[in-house]
């Protein structure tokens, strides 16, 4: 048993395995079918909690107090000795329960990748390299007189990043083929010479994650083929309901299929886009009237948006074939963008049904030349925002709200505020989806009319 | 305008063909149509150069060679009216060729090699039909600089804004050279408007699609869209290695000495405002606005007026530096935002997508996609490379021949077919013998290790 106290003693490697597993092969243990289900509950808590954090636009420094957090309050045991079993199971089980699809293994990859580089962060230095090792990544550290070769860019590097401390001789750096640190490549937050990236000590938990993730993304995939050919029918009386259930609590409502509202036709769409689109459709929607063209980007955000709406696929032909033959004549509708409509609504290539885009899925968007989509409160500039928002009747007093939210990068507080602003009416779930968006929309709006009429 | 009725009209072009017979000589009138295009696919297209290039290696008698590897390769054929072909496939060089010559293509483009060969993907799930290798591409447009080129817009372009493409193949092969550590790289004019790169390294054909969108995002710094007037923000207190070294080393002289004045940056008063936007100080911009357009008045300077501009706005900034936290930058970032490449950043970020293949003809201009020496970028000339009736009236003046082989040695296209073979098909296939040389002996060894136990 190990007691912890005050005075930690340095870990040595095999301590450190248990405090931060890797979870590399599912653990031999005994587990009560009431400890499997409320051990995962526990873990998903955390799960959840850190997606909220994400969603909110979080720093790694608060990301990394809030993970702390969730831990302390969700992973601990009365038994510290359990808390490393505690922590093992709950991951297999959710293994089990996220494996079973594209969307959830996705979610929970990206999730568990997420915890798993909070957790490392915490860790010191030795800790880390033991880590490291433990997944085969034993880089030698990059030795004096290569350091001082190239000093100069490295100390360039520290210095385009705030709050990056500048190295000096008695940092360890690792040179590692740029290949495995992807993260750090894309944010131009290495040097990069010949193919080698320079990693400092800090920043080694993004070659760590890099490795976690890639793991766990192949580990999904075998999971959920073991669990259909060999777990869920012999396990149908007794683990199969508990792991079916468990993951639908928690990754929201789907939007592929409308419902609460049923349809809309295309005679309503210009009332309901002025009442209750998010500020992101209700600029797609404009542009389109204006230009009588969206780029790709547009039509896939506002496209996918309309299906979740309600509008039927006839429609939805008839809709985009309205605007654009204005500008490219019907004709090349028909031959170039009427395929894509049918696509997003599974008639086409690979047939799949597909969802429409998420708040996070809008704001990560990368909008370029020419493009209207995206998140306005991410990537308006500040003035083109406050217009906008102007146009939709926002208080001055509320638009310096949304706009302090904005500059927190707050974006979909800053939607949510929108919405409060818009409707004089509170919205307390916040803002997840655009169509949610619409559909709180409308439910305000109809129990007004119900009150009124 | 006539140019553009003869593309739209099929009667036009007909007319054209009798006059062409009509006349005497060798001239052969511009255009593009489908007779032209099958004497050049019959005896100019270099098939044998492409197969080779294509193939890696793979098509030689070596004991590693991987015979298959050619005929896993998509190529997909745009026909006349828009039938657009998808995943061809061909086993031999000489497969390649008849249905090129049978088809004759208006594009040719090229995909990645996949799993299974593309034409018989149907008979496999499609979980098996994935691609494993495609070389790392780039794509840039002209197109995307319209909001700081002021002499052509949309597809035109001309000699005064064609050094933005020049910048562009500067600064992205250096940084694939000096930090990714690549050597094989293909620059193609795409016969019209921009430029296509082929990375074609081993290390680059094998890279994840994560990996090539992380090196995208490390050339990523445009984030402008049509809602937010800051195309570039450089923040941090210096810039990273790579943008200090294509600042200093090409886009600071290419802004100062082509596109200043070129482009006029400064002439109006509409282009200096939107300069003017970009320095966040009220005083400077105040200051330098009374300036120009009282100096519009009474301009008697010999001197090029957008120089003189320019100089007083880098005097102002620079000694005010030291007072204005967010003027630090502010020159750099309006060269940046006048020079820097802009990439379409989905062609490089998946393997999947198709890249037009070098030596094809554009159908509006004529023009054949030739490859670019990066080395002598500056001299390329797009408005004189090779056309599809120039080269055959270079055919024509030699008479008519036995069938020769390399009957594009004695048109304008030869010296870009012996570029394309010493600067890039050579070395290449040099490599690709070697490293496949290099992994048989290691295989080699190991199996013999693994006897020996």
């Amino acid at each position: 048993m190990e007691i912890i106290g005050p005075h930690r003693r340095a870990p040595a490697a095999d301590v450190v395995v248990l405090t931060l597993p890797l979870y590399r092969s599912a653990p031999p243990l005994e587990v009560t079918l009431e400890d499997f289900e409320l051990f995962a509950l526990d873990r998903l808590r955390v799960l959840k909690g850190i997606s909220d954090g994400l969603s909110r636009g979080k720093k790694p420094e608060e990301m990394e107090k809030l993970v702390s957090e969730l831990w302390k309050a969700n992973m601990r045991h009365p038994q510290a000795s359990e808390e490393v079993n505690k922590d093992i199971i709950s991951h297999f089980v959710l293994r089990l329960v996220y494996c079973r699809t594209e969307d959830l293994r996705k979610w929970f990859l990206s999730m568990e990748t997420t915890l798993f580089r909070y957790r490392f962060r915490l860790q010191g230095h030795e800790v880390q390299r033991a880590l490291m090792a433990e997944f085969d990544l034993s880089y030698k550290a990059v030795s004096n007189a290569e350091f001082e070769s190239v000093k100069d860019k490295l100390v360039q590097v520290a210095r385009s990043m705030n709050h990056q401390p500048l190295p000096s001789a008695s940092d360890t750096f690792f040179k590692v083929p740029f290949e495995e640190v992807p993260e750090l490549v894309a944010g131009r937050r290495v040097f990069i010479h010949k193919g080698h990236a320079y990693v400092a000590m800090n920043q080694v938990v993004s070659l760590v994650v890099t490795q976690f993730r890639s793991n766990l993304s192949k580990a999904l995939i075998l999971t959920n083929r073991k669990w259909t050919s060999t777990i869920r029918e012999p396990e149908k009386d007794r683990l199969t309901p508990i792991v079916e259930a468990l993951c639908t609590s928690y990754l929201g409502p789907d939007y592929s299929q409308p419902r609460e509202f049923g349809e809309i036709t295309i005679k309503e769409i210009d009332q309901v886009a002025k009442s209750s689109f998010p500020l992101c459709m209700q600029h797609l929607y404009e542009k389109l009237k204006e230009d009588h063209h969206l780029k790709h980007g547009g039509r896939m955000q506002l496209g996918l948006f309309l299906k979740g709406v309600g509008l039927k696929l006839d429609d939805a032909l008839a809709f985009w074939k309205a605007e654009f033959s204005q500008k490219v004549g019907s004709e090349r509708f028909d031959k170039e963008y009427a395929y894509s409509i049918r696509h997003n609504y599974g008639k086409e290539g690979k047939r799949t049904d597909y969802t429409p885009y998420s708040c996070q899925k809008v704001i990560s968007s990368t909008p370029g030349v020419g493009d209207n989509h995206g998140c306005p409160y991410r990537h308006f500039s500040e003035e083109n925002l406050r217009a906008a928002l102007g146009k939709l009747g926002v208080s001055y007093r509320a638009v310096e709200e949304v706009m302090d939210k904005v500059r927190n990068r707050h974006y979909q507080l800053a939607c949510s505020l929108t919405f409060e602003a818009v409707h004089g009416s509170s919205c307390d779930a916040g803002i997840n989806h655009p169509n949610q968006y619409f559909s709180d929309s409308q439910k305000i709006l109809q129990s007004k009319n119900n009150s009124t009429g | 305008m006539t140019r553009e009725e003869v593309e739209n009209g099929r009667d036009d072009m007909l007319i054209d063909g009798c006059e062409a017979e009509q006349r005497l000589g060798n001239a052969v009138p511009d255009g593009f149509n489908v007779n032209y295009l099958k004497v050049y696919y019959g005896k100019l297209f270099p098939h044998g150069d492409i197969f080779k290039w294509m193939s890696y290696g793979n098509d030689g008698k070596h004991p590693a060679c991987d015979q298959s590897y050619f005929g896993r390769r998509e190529f997909s054929f745009t026909l006349d009216n828009d039938i657009y072909l998808r995943f061809q496939s061909f086993n031999s060089v000489s497969e390649l060729e008849n249905s090129i010559k049978e088809k004759c293509p208006f594009k040719i483009d090229i995909g990645p090699v996949y799993s299974v060969e593309p034409a018989k993907r149907n008979a496999y799930t499609p979980d098996k039909v994935i691609p494993v290798e495609r070389e790392l591409v780039f794509d840039i447009d002209i197109t995307d600089y319209d909001d700081v080129r002021y002499c052509c817009s949309g597809a035109d372009v001309c000699l005064d804004c064609w050094p933005l493409m020049t910048v562009a193949i500067k600064v992205i092969d250096t940084a694939l050279r000096d930090d990714f550590g690549f050597n094989h790289i293909l620059w193609v004019y795409s016969g019209r408007r921009g430029v296509h790169c082929w990375v074609c390294d081993g290390k680059a054909r094998r890279l994840t699609d994560e990996q090539r969108a992380a090196i995208a995002d490390y050339f990523r710094l445009y984030k402008g869209n049509e809602n937010n007037n800051k195309k570039v923000s450089l923040v941090g207190h210096a810039l990273h290695p790579f943008l200090i070294r294509s600042y200093t080393e090409v886009l600071r002289y290419f802004f100062e000495e082509k596109l200043l004045c070129s482009q006029k940056i400064f002439s109006t008063e509409e282009r200096f405002e939107k300069i003017l936007e970009m320095i966040p100080d009220e005083s400077i911009t105040s200051e330098l606005r009374g300036k120009w357009q009282e100096n519009r008045r009474s301009s008697i300077s010999k001197d090029d007026i957008n120089v003189v501009r320019w100089e007083q706005l880098k005097h102002m900034l620079q000694s005010k530096k030291q007072k204005a936290q967010g003027l630090r930058m502010c020159v750099e970032e309006i060269v940046f935002s006048y020079s820097y490449p802009r990439l379409d950043m989905e062609v490089s970020k998946r393997m999947n997508h198709l890249l037009k293949a070098p030596f094809c003809v554009h159908p509006k201009t004529g023009r054949v996609c030739v490859p670019i020496d990066p080395n002598c970028c500056e001299e390329f000339d797009p408005t004189t490379v090779p056309t599809l009736s120039k080269l055959l009236e270079e055919l024509n003046m030699g008479g008519l021949r036995a069938d020769v082989d390399n009957e594009w040695d004695r048109t304008s296209l030869g010296k870009s077919v012996r570029f394309f073979r010493s600067s890039f098909l050579q070395p290449l296939l040099k490599s690709c013998k070697e490293e496949m040389e290099s992994s048989y002996n290691s295989k080699l060894q190991q199996s013999k290790n693994s006897l020996s136990w």
